[in-house]
């Protein structure tokens, strides 16, 4: 096992060094000179200002040495200034960061919660009025656009109740607890309504794949109570597919509340993104990309090691 | 006898709802295309602007007067462009080179697929948002953001397929009677490994849908006045309350017209690969 973990880690360096060329590299497909696109086309600067500014910048430089200058830093966790703010990229990515970790998080809560049951359910019941129904649910899950749902959450809530879920500022979890859950409740819904038919799909299958094992039949066959048959003898074995779900999903949450924290006007790293992109700040955009593929991968390897304590027979492979 | 695909496909119930919703997706755009829509979608009627769904205007219309189901049908041209351009861009380049990976083996295969994992260590829309940040919004970047982030997938996709295919007897049969590497790659490897790239297709058509309303939600997609679904929800916004019926109709647009992918994949899945029927 811990051969195993040494090996995950020894590969991680070049995936994290290749993201990091491929975040350099998009950023830099600006077309034209970046610092007329940073400060818009309606200053006029002399040559000499530009200059300056390039200069400044480290725009001068060839290609390989902005990169190099780049990376060094990051990996000390300096990525730069934002243009706009004047404060450290990283100041900003840690202030928005743990509200989009706690929006990912939860979401996962509430999609599991949902999911496993409807899954199992749906495939004990195989063909029954509750399997159509979860089915059903989770076709339309996973075809609903996300900021649609928010949409529509808004909609009902402040028609029918009367309540503007995305007004007030927002309060961290450390503030105000309960303030702060009930700001996310409808976030989290929105974000983890897609991620919930997922898991019900994963868990549905899965269970399915288990129940048709001859370990099943036996335990049947020997009197195992049905409860048993399902939860010990079948559940832990469908859990195994629902791992790899579980995080590869977790990094799409972070992606998709990009999109929700739009909708819902949360301070999270979505708002930075889109915020930094509708001023050109660069730098932002830059850091904020390369900050979520990092976790993004780390989460990856985590599910990788996870998985591999769980089924032995991977480590073996 | 041996029936053919489409018609197992029409039987096939995911197959035959997601064949009708498409068919309808299509015809719709068809029609945007060729200007078949009750009023020019960004033909302003100041007299009646936010007006609920009446019989004039079936599905109301906007705050500057503009008929919504016309706006509707002009998005339907506009998605399913997109959605079309970047999957058969994304498809072609990224199976070649899974395809090349696989049969080459070896360097090649190391080089492309390596290079293919990267992309995976980015969540999808973060990746299409860094490409629209540095090139702009607009049609052609969209489609561009959406098919660099859906090529590896379809390398992966057809990669795997690749190596079993290569490693038959009809291959090693084919090489012995003298046949070259790109017959043998036309002739024999890609009729074989066609159906997981064709279910591949159809999903990834869902996703390109939705990857697209996504951005031109956040304005970062087709620029107005042009027509798309996400940005007429994203316009709703602000008009939720007064005119509900904005933010419905593109909803339900989207939502059908990424269902009618799924299904169609799933019915694909199941005639096409019998192994995978059922899961």
């Amino acid at each position: 096992m811990r051969h195993f973990i040494i090996q995950r880690l020894a590969a991680l360096v070049p995936t994290l060094l290749g993201v990091s060329v491929i975040v350099f590299l998009v950023i830099h497909l600006i077309p034209g000179d970046t610092i007329t696109a940073m400060i818009g086309t309606q200053y006029k600067l002399t040559e000499a200002q530009a200059a300056s500014l390039r200069a400044y910048f480290g725009l001068d430089k060839p290609l390989w040495e902005q990169y190099l200058r780049w990376i060094l830093a990051a990996v000390r966790g300096d990525l730069g200034y934002s243009v706009r703010s004047g404060q450290s990229v990283m100041s900003e990515i840690l202030r928005s960061f743990p509200v989009t970790l706690e929006l990912a998080l939860f979401s996962m809560v509430i999609a599991l919660t949902l999911g496993l049951p409807i899954g199992i359910l749906s495939a004990v019941r195989r063909d029954t009025p509750v399997d159509l129904f979860g089915r059903l649910f989770a076709l339309v899950g996973l075809a609903l656009p996300n900021f649609w749902l928010g949409t529509l959450i808004i909609l009902v809530l402040s028609v029918v109740f009367g309540i503007m879920p995305n007004s007030g500022d927002y309060v961290s979890f450390t503030e105000a607890p309960l303030k702060n859950l009930s700001q996310l409740f409808f976030p989290a819904i929105t974000l983890g309504f897609a991620f919930t038919a997922s898991i019900m799909r994963t868990t549905r299958s899965a269970m399915l794949e288990v129940l048709r094992q001859d370990y099943v039949r036996t335990a049947r066959g020997k009197g195992v109570h049905e409860r048993n048959v399902i939860v010990t003898h079948s559940l832990r074995n469908a859990l195994i597919p629902l791992i790899t779900i579980i995080g590869v999903e977790f990094g799409y949450l972070l992606g998709g509340a990009v999109i929700v924290e739009n909708v819902f006007a949360l301070p999270g790293i979505g708002r930075l993104i889109i915020n930094g992109i509708d001023q050109r700040d660069y730098a932002v955009v830059q850091g904020t990309v390369l900050f979520v593929a990092v976790c993004f991968v780390m989460i990856n390897l985590l599910v990788d090691i996870i998985y591999a304590y769980s089924d032995p027979r991977i480590r073996y492979e | 006898m041996r029936r053919s695909w489409l018609f197992r496909l029409w039987r096939n119930r995911s197959g035959a709802a997601g064949l009708i919703l498409i068919v309808l997706f299509l015809a719709a755009a068809l029609a945007g295309a060729l200007g078949l829509t009750p009023y020019p979608p960004n033909e302003q009627h100041a007299k009646d602007r936010m007006q609920p769904p009446s019989r004039q205007y079936i599905f109301g219309t906007d705050e500057f007067g503009r008929d919504v189901y016309s706006r509707l049908i002009r998005g339907a041209t506009n998605s399913l462009s997109i959605a079309f351009v970047s999957v058969a861009l994304a498809s072609v380049i990224g199976s070649t080179l899974g395809t090349l990976a696989g049969y080459f083996g070896g360097r090649v295969d190391n080089t492309i697929m390596r290079i293919m994992d990267l992309f995976f260590a980015f969540p999808a829309i973060l990746l299409a948002l860094a490409i629209i940040a540095a090139l702009g919004p607009g049609f052609r970047n969209t489609i561009l953001a959406i098919s660099v982030v859906y090529m590896p997938i379809f390398a992966r996709v057809a990669r795997g397929p690749v190596l079993t295919v290569r490693a038959t007897e009809y291959v090693t049969a084919a090489r012995c009677v003298g046949a070259r590497d790109g017959r043998i790659l036309g002739r024999h490897v890609l009729p074989n490994i066609a159906p997981p790239l064709i279910v591949q297709v159809s999903l990834a058509l869902s996703w390109a849908i939705l990857t697209e309303a996504g951005l031109s939600f956040l304005g970062l997609g087709i620029q107005p006045p042009e027509p798309s679904w996400g940005s007429m929800l994203s316009e709703a916004r602000s008009l939720l309350e007064l005119a509900p019926w904005l933010a419905i109709f593109p909803g339900l647009a989207i939502m059908f017209c990424v269902l009618g992918f799924n299904l169609l994949g799933d019915g694909l899945r199941d005639v096409l690969d019998p192994r995978m029927r059922g899961a």
